[in-house]
């Protein structure tokens, strides 16, 4: 039986372009719904072709701003899928919301429509921190919106962003503990990164921004840590913290380098060895459902040696770490092909990893020299 | 048919770098004829593009002038451009051997310095004539006067007569040319006596072979001549005779006191060394000219390629340049760091920089240089199985074990350094701070003359820099070796992560090998990245550590986002920091870049 696939759906436009956000996310004075929905529908149908005989075992609507999306939009994806494939019974259906006032009230209709998880982007408390974040809400909407999460949804997390121009030690703990306050069962905590081409990559250049260097950053994250495993949630990858069992599962499948479909504008996916890739623009996307039936822009199988790379360098951002034997599955290589063993026993030997029978994992002391780390254990050709 | 020998000119232009040889060699050219304006791109003489653009000249050069002069008469004139480095001056003295007279050219604006008073002297003791020019005399600063009563106090040259010029203007030309003609005197030479000429340069032709530059003092040569090179033994035929107008011209015979080319189908440069004597194979003369001397490299240093790939494109290059210079050598070598790569020799620093651009240049290698050294004498005592020797040491990865070595001499200068003396004061402090001696002091105008013997192993490392740096640019600096003499000296490594790393040891003073230790370590600090763990960095003289800088270990490195559709780019950058890695040596785990070699080994000390 083939495993459970996670469908991935993107609405691309936002109130405003955030700027740190180098996402697929665009700003347009109107949008036609109908035209939307069709077109996502459209892709949607495609893409079952091309995967049948799969259950859907998580969908997420991500973006842009997904809460935007009308509610019934929202719906129909949800049954188109539920046609088409079918849906796991326990299925995760995540929305990434905005804590507007204007979103926080479509929550109800939203839950309603099936979804049962909800991220919110909060980024931060602070009203100075969210100016300059140039975020749309207030500290007050931020909390109030969660609040309303816990409510409508039987499963809630958010974000926030840290290591900040001139953050504090002491300022992000109390942040933090605020943040660990609420309760919710997963929390999504990044650092601050200057992504090139946002709005914060030029500042930087000019000199206008700084960030906190590589041990300043290591210290907070260090804080980040022994809060949240405090707190009952520990980190499960990099940036994500749970309450055990309360993990994103659609965002595992992703690491755990499972099939994903990505539908809507600049989607990725990968069809068991196959990356696809949508047209990102918005107006090009629909212009190619309109032609084509579908919003592809690219399909290309992937080799072996990639294929294993991506799920090495996938799957060592969990704690878990990674199934050798799992990957060699994916990859139909011997792992001899994609680790370097040498690399492994000097950082498991340095405390950076840990090894034992088939699983491969990057240890709490490792984790923040991830990149480092999977340029010396992962063997690309 | 050859020129009678009181029709011929031979004379040299000396001038120091940027005083307008190039410039004023081309006018005359231009003048009498030898190219017209359409032919001449500026700077004929100087060939490659390096004598180019740093104004110097690598190779000698000639060009037969025909000169129609206000007496009616027509001469042959033959210019020589010789190299004007002190790097290459023993090409510089053959150059002048073939020469009667010379051109000296000084600035009107910076006057006379260092590197023109080593050349006017050289010139002296040839007993040539010299013509004092003074060039640039329409530059806003340019003060004939003042030059005027230097060349007349410093060098002792009358100047009331100098030719005031501006060759890039054009000012002055046909004054120069009658000057050379009524002040320069004609050679001398039999043409009924044997065949004696001198190897005055050569160089490797991709068409023609070695192509070889002579002047005759007796006899004639012929095409087809059968002709001995007196010291290295040898006999070619001649195939070609000829000149450059600077267009190569073939002519049918070379006679007495005339300067020409011959080729004989020799296929290495080593083989026409500079200094020979060409005689006639069948008529020889009694005895060669004097003057020939052996040209030994002094400035030592290892050449790898930055991509171990390239190894043998290195080969080759280095191979094809030795074709035209014969006075730098090389070995293979192979060091833990760099990989294989060579050793080689050079006449100084200028040489080895020539040497090093032009591989990187017309040869598209990317080169890591490792620190220059000297040649030193070391006095080993006798072990068990050899007895006592002394040897020659070129690289200080080949150090024998201290134990053995009863004494270490490097190789000295006598350094002429010539300066405003505003910087005076700093000038005698860096002297001092390489361990010289001061010979000699004295002020002609607002300048100081200072003469200091002086280690060749401090000057190899970054003292013509400094002394440019401190005198901003005006500064001048000559020097000649003066044998080897005992110094204190140890071998001082550098250990990265415990590992010595060979390519950067080096030989220094006992006195200063901490400062350059030190100096060595904070540098490393700074071009090493941060590594996952942390690194030391040690400057040791034998077991005992002198130094010591840590690099601490990285501590994030990490992107805060990967979802499904950041799985393309990320892999993307995977690929892309191993490539980058590929650019690094990895040494005790470290991965040192190559910029961190070049940059370290760039400079000495910190001063």
């Amino acid at each position: 039986m083939a495993e459970p696939l996670a469908l991935y759906v993107h609405w691309p436009f936002c109130v405003s372009k955030c700027p740190y956000c180098d996402f697929n996310s665009h700003v347009r004075e109107s949008v036609d719904q109908q035209v939307w929905r069709a077109a996502l529908l459209a892709d949607l149908r495609h893409e079952a072709m091309l995967l049948p005989g799969r259950a859907v075992s998580s969908i997420f609507f991500g973006g842009g701003t997904p809460s935007l999306m009308p509610p019934a939009t929202v719906a129909a994806v949800i049954a188109e899928a539920a046609a088409l494939w079918g849906l796991t019974d326990d299925c995760e259906i995540t929305l990434e919301a905005n804590p507007n006032s204007v979103e926080v009230a479509a929550f109800a209709d939203l839950a309603a429509a099936g979804v049962n998880r909800v991220s919110i982007g909060v980024q931060s408390f602070d009203p100075q921190v969210l100016e300059f974040l140039g975020r749309a809400h207030s500290g007050d909407e931020a909390r109030r919106a969660i609040a309303a999460a816990q409510t409508c949804f039987p499963r809630a997390s958010f974000d926030l962003i840290y290591a900040r121009p001139g953050q504090g030690l002491a300022d992000w703990e109390k942040e933090l503990r605020a943040a660990l306050a609420f309760g919710t069962g997963h929390l999504s905590l990044y650092q601050l990164t200057i992504e090139p081409g946002t709005r914060f990559a030029t500042l930087a250049a000019k000199g206008e921004l700084v960030i906190p260097d590589g041990d300043a950053a290591a210290d907070l994250f260090d804080a980040t840590q022994a809060l949240t495993r405090a707190a009952g949630l520990p980190r499960y990858e990099v940036s994500n913290h749970a309450r055990p069992g309360e993990e994103s599962r659609h965002n595992l499948t992703y690491w755990r380098y499972g099939d994903y479909a990505g539908v809507g504008p600049g989607a990725h996916g990968r069809r068991t060895g196959q990356a696809t890739e949508r047209h990102k623009k918005p107006e090009n996307f629909v212009a190619a459902v309109e032609r084509n039936g579908y919003g592809i822009k690219g399909e290309s199988d992937l080799p072996a040696h990639e294929r294993a790379t991506e799920a090495m360098l996938m799957g060592l951002r969990l704690n878990e770490g990674i199934d050798l034997r799992r990957v060699e599955a994916r990859s139909g290589l011997g792992r001899e092909a994609f680790v370097d063993a040498g690399a492994v026993a000097r950082l498991t030997h340095q405390g950076l990893m840990r090894a034992a029978g088939d699983r491969l994992a990057v240890t709490d002391a490792g984790i923040l020299l991830l990149d480092s780390i999977l340029s010396e254990v992962v063997k690309t050709h | 048919m050859t020129t009678p020998l009181s029709h011929i000119r031979n004379f040299s232009i000396i001038a120091h770098i940027d005083h307008g040889k190039s410039t004023l060699a081309d006018r005359l050219i231009q003048f009498t004829g030898g190219l017209t304006a359409r032919e001449m791109s500026a700077q004929v003489l100087d060939n490659m593009d390096i004598e180019k653009e740093r104004g110097i000249t690598i190779k000698a050069q000639t060009v037969r002038l025909k000169y129609t002069a206000k007496d009616g008469e027509t001469y042959e004139l033959n210019l020589m451009d010789t190299p004007g480095h002190v790097d290459f001056a023993y090409e510089v003295s053959r150059s002048l051997a073939a020469c009667e007279g010379a051109l000296l050219v000084v600035d009107a604006a910076q006057g006379v310095e260092a590197q023109t008073l080593a050349n006017v002297y050289q010139s002296i003791e040839h007993d040539h004539e010299i013509v004092p020019v003074i060039n640039k005399i329409d530059l806003p600063a340019a003060d004939v006067d003042k030059v005027k009563a230097e060349i007349e106090d410093i060098i002792g040259l009358p100047a009331d007569d100098a030719v005031l010029a501006s060759a890039k203007s054009g000012i002055g030309i046909e004054e120069c040319l009658e000057a050379i003609v009524t002040k320069i005197p004609p050679p001398k030479g039999d043409a009924a006596a044997p065949l004696l000429a001198m190897l005055v340069d050569s160089w490797y032709d991709p068409y023609l072979g070695v192509v070889i530059l002579v002047r005759v003092v007796d006899g004639v040569l012929k095409k087809g001549q059968q002709i001995k090179f007196m010291q290295a033994g040898t006999t070619h035929l001649i195939d070609r005779v000829g000149c450059f107008t600077p267009k190569r011209e073939e002519l049918t015979e070379i006679g007495p006191g005339e300067i020409g080319f011959i080729t004989a189908q020799i296929k290495d440069v080593a083989q026409a060394r500079v200094g020979d004597t060409v005689t006639d194979a069948k008529k020889p003369a009694a005895a060669p000219l004097p003057g020939f001397k052996e040209v030994q490299p002094v400035v030592f240093c290892g050449l790898f390629p930055t991509d171990a790939n390239d190894f043998e494109k290195l080969r080759e290059s280095i191979q094809k340049l030795r074709l035209n210079d014969a006075s730098f050598s090389f070995e293979m070598e192979s060091s833990a760091a760099l990989g294989f790569g060579f050793r080689c020799g050079f006449l100084g620093l200028l040489h080895l920089e020539i040497i090093q651009e032009r591989l990187s240049r017309e040869y598209d290698l990317d080169l890591i240089t490792t620190a220059p050294s000297v040649v030193y004498k070391l006095k080993l005592s006798h072990t068990k199985n050899e007895a006592a020797k002394e040897i020659e040491l070129h690289n200080p990865a080949d150090m024998p074990d201290p134990n053995r070595i009863d004494e270490i001499e490097e190789p000295w200068i006598e350094a002429v350094i010539y300066v405003p003396d505003d910087y005076l004061g700093p000038i005698l402090k860096l002297c001092q701070d390489r361990r010289g001696i001061q010979k000699n002091l004295t002020y002609v105008g607002g300048r100081a003359q200072i003469t200091y013997e002086l280690p060749l192993n401090e000057v190899v490392f970054d003292f013509y820099d400094r002394l440019k740096s401190i005198s901003r640019g005006y500064a001048s600096f000559d020097y000649h070796q003066i044998g080897h003499r005992p110094g204190d000296l140890v071998k001082m490594s550098i250990l990265v992560n415990n590992e010595p790393v060979d390519a950067l040891s080096m030989i220094v003073h006992r006195g200063s090998a901490e400062s350059r230790g030190r100096g060595m370590c904070e540098r490393l600090k700074d071009l090493i990245p941060r590594h996952m763990f942390k690194i030391p960095i040690q400057a040791a003289i034998g077991g005992k550590v002198i130094a010591r800088e840590t690099i601490a270990a990285l501590r994030k490195d990490v992107t805060a986002k990967c979802y499904g559709g950041d799985a393309t780019r990320k892999k993307k950058l995977l690929e892309k920091q191993k490539e980058g890695k590929k650019r690094m040596r990895e040494y005790g785990n470290v991965n040192i870049p190559q910029e961190a070699f070049i940059a370290a080994l760039r400079m000495g000390d910190d001063a």
